[in-house]
């Protein structure tokens, strides 16, 4: 596959590099340096760092906001796009507004229920959903259309993404939602959380049966755990989340104090192992509120230097 | 049917508290088959009401009637000669009922008793469960008959998202997860290979978001 658009990410999957992306969740206010702090604690270990919009339904800085930061500090940003807040209106809106700041990256979500946040008593928007704003971004960007018809004058160049859950129910349509989104124009996928490696390995072989890896690149999803108590939480709480149980036995098995260091390790065998997966071209280490360990992971697994693209 | 649910009599003292006499005005449709608003529903009110403002020395005037229906003329009309014995009426009725009488009767404060909450069906002795928002554009013929704007929390339209699990909606383990049902009954009609087209951007013009709608049909005006 060869790059479309001007996104470093792009470049580097194009390259045949593993890739490497990692997110910075914005702060639940307006001081620009929380983002900046933790875009320079990764950013030589990262191809690109998505910015999450308005996650768990918490209200948050923009996504956009954020990503402007990040592109003016020279990092080259995912904007994530949930369909929860905005109309047809407000997210074309918002691609130009990330285009005129050469934002060269969208991943496009749904978006947690609002029930989850802050704002559990407000309304939803849902005017178009995740596949549909996927085709949205691909009109702007090759017809250089607005869904209403006209032109767009400088149509934006971004590297179209979406997410997938290997493990969501019902597993059956997963590879079959994954079709789904290429053919609505994705043209890079970054997973749900991967704890369950067997399962995540039988859905890879069940998208490449289809041919799938040849048309979109799939950057493996993980994120390392701090304590056996994240782990049981995320096994029990966190919807579409697949925890599996000797992964919460080995986190407790180890003394509390150590507990933060079997997470990275965890987390460093996964990607050791991942790596050998065909179709697999890199991976998405969400480091939640603990990016200070997105460069030992990186190191570890070989991951580092990041290659230089142009 | 629109399903509706009694308000709390507190609400409903707060309303009518400052009148001498009240009708309290029931509906036979919808509202009697989901048990908010029917006849029984009406003198189970009323007598409440009796007893309350009895036990507050106040001589309150409280009425029972049901209506055929709220929403048509021809039976709104069987109250004309008597509504003006009243302060004010408590309507029973869905909000079209309550409001279609407030239009009728312009000098007669209205108040609603129910909340009404949407088009569903009874699901079984006590639980009613919503199947439709009337988006105006039906889409159950891709769907295996199943609605995906009023049975998924985001109205996805290609769905589901990733909180499905277990058959259930991220929201609460007790509501079904609405692309779950679209795919179990596409399977069972063997066309779950219809679930790979794309459905496309709705128009939502017909919905709500184009404003108050009308349906106008000349060869029945006729």
């Amino acid at each position: 596959m060869t790059a479309k658009t001007p996104s470093r990410l792009e470049k580097v999957l194009a390259a045949g590099h593993l890739a490497v992306t990692s997110e910075c969740g914005p702060p639940r206010g307006s001081d620009p340096e929380v983002i900046a702090k933790k875009a320079e604690m990764i950013k030589d270990y990262v191809d690109a760092v998505n910015i999450t919009d308005n996650q768990t339904s918490m209200t948050r800085m923009c996504s956009l906001a954020a990503c402007i930061r990040l592109k003016l500090m020279g990092l080259d940003p995912v904007l994530q796009m949930v369909t929860r807040d905005r109309n047809r209106i407000a997210l074309q809106s918002d691609i130009l507004g990330a285009a005129s700041f050469d934002i060269h990256n969208v991943l496009c979500l749904s978006g947690d229920h609002q029930s989850f946040g802050d704002c559990a008593n407000g309304q939803n928007v849902h005017d178009i959903d995740s596949m549909q704003l996927l085709q949205t971004v691909r009109l702007m960007r090759d017809d250089g259309k607005f869904l209403g018809g006209d032109d767009i004058k400088r149509p934006p160049q971004m590297f179209v993404g979406a997410a997938a859950n290997p493990f969501a129910d019902p597993f059956e349509i997963r590879v079959p939602r994954l079709a789904k989104k290429v053919s609505a124009g994705a043209e890079f996928i970054q997973t749900q959380c991967i704890y369950n490696l067997d399962k995540f390995e039988l859905w890879m072989k069940m998208m490449r049966d289809r041919g799938l890896h040849e048309k979109v690149y799939i950057l493996a999803g993980l994120t390392p755990m701090k304590s056996a108590g994240m782990a049981r939480y995320m096994k029990k709480r966190v919807p579409g989340m697949d925890v599996p149980d000797e992964v919460v036995d080995r986190m407790a098995a180890v003394p509390k104090e150590q507990q933060a260091q079997e997470g990275i390790d965890i987390c460093v065998e996964a990607i050791e192992r991942l790596k050998e997966v065909e179709g697999v071209a890199g991976f998405h280490v969400m480091a939640i509120e603990w990016e200070e360990k997105v460069p030992e992971i990186v190191e570890r697994t070989g991951l580092h230097p990041r290659p230089a693209v142009d | 049917m629109i399903v509706a649910e009694k308000k709390p009599i507190q609400e409903i003292i707060e309303e009518i508290k400052t009148h001498d006499s009240v009708l309290i005005l029931g509906c036979n449709e919808c509202v009697t088959v989901c048990e908010a608003g029917g006849k029984k529903e009406v003198g189970v009110l009323a007598s409440a009401l009796r007893m309350y403002f009895l036990n507050k020395g106040r001589d309150m005037r409280i009425d029972e009637h049901t209506l055929e229906r709220q929403c048509d003329h021809e039976y709104l009309d069987e109250i004309r000669e008597m509504i003006d014995q009243y302060d004010g009426v408590v309507s029973l009725a869905c909000g079209v009922g309550v409001q279609f009488t407030a239009e009728k009767y312009t000098q007669k404060p209205i108040y609603p008793g129910v909340n009404t909450f949407f088009m569903g069906v009874t699901e079984s002795r006590g639980v009613w469960t919503e199947r439709c928002q009337g988006c105006g554009q039906c889409i159950l013929a891709s769907t295996g008959g199943i609605c995906p704007v009023s049975r998924c929390a985001k109205r996805i339209l290609n769905g589901p998202c990733g909180g499905s699990t277990t058959g259930n909606c991220e929201i609460n383990k007790d509501v079904a997860c609405g692309w779950q049902l679209i795919i179990d009954r596409l399977k069972a009609l063997g066309r779950l290979d219809e679930y790979e087209e794309l459905a496309p951007i709705k128009d939502w013009s017909t919905d709500r978001a184009g404003g108050p709608r009308k349906v106008v049909r000349e060869d029945v005006q006729s």
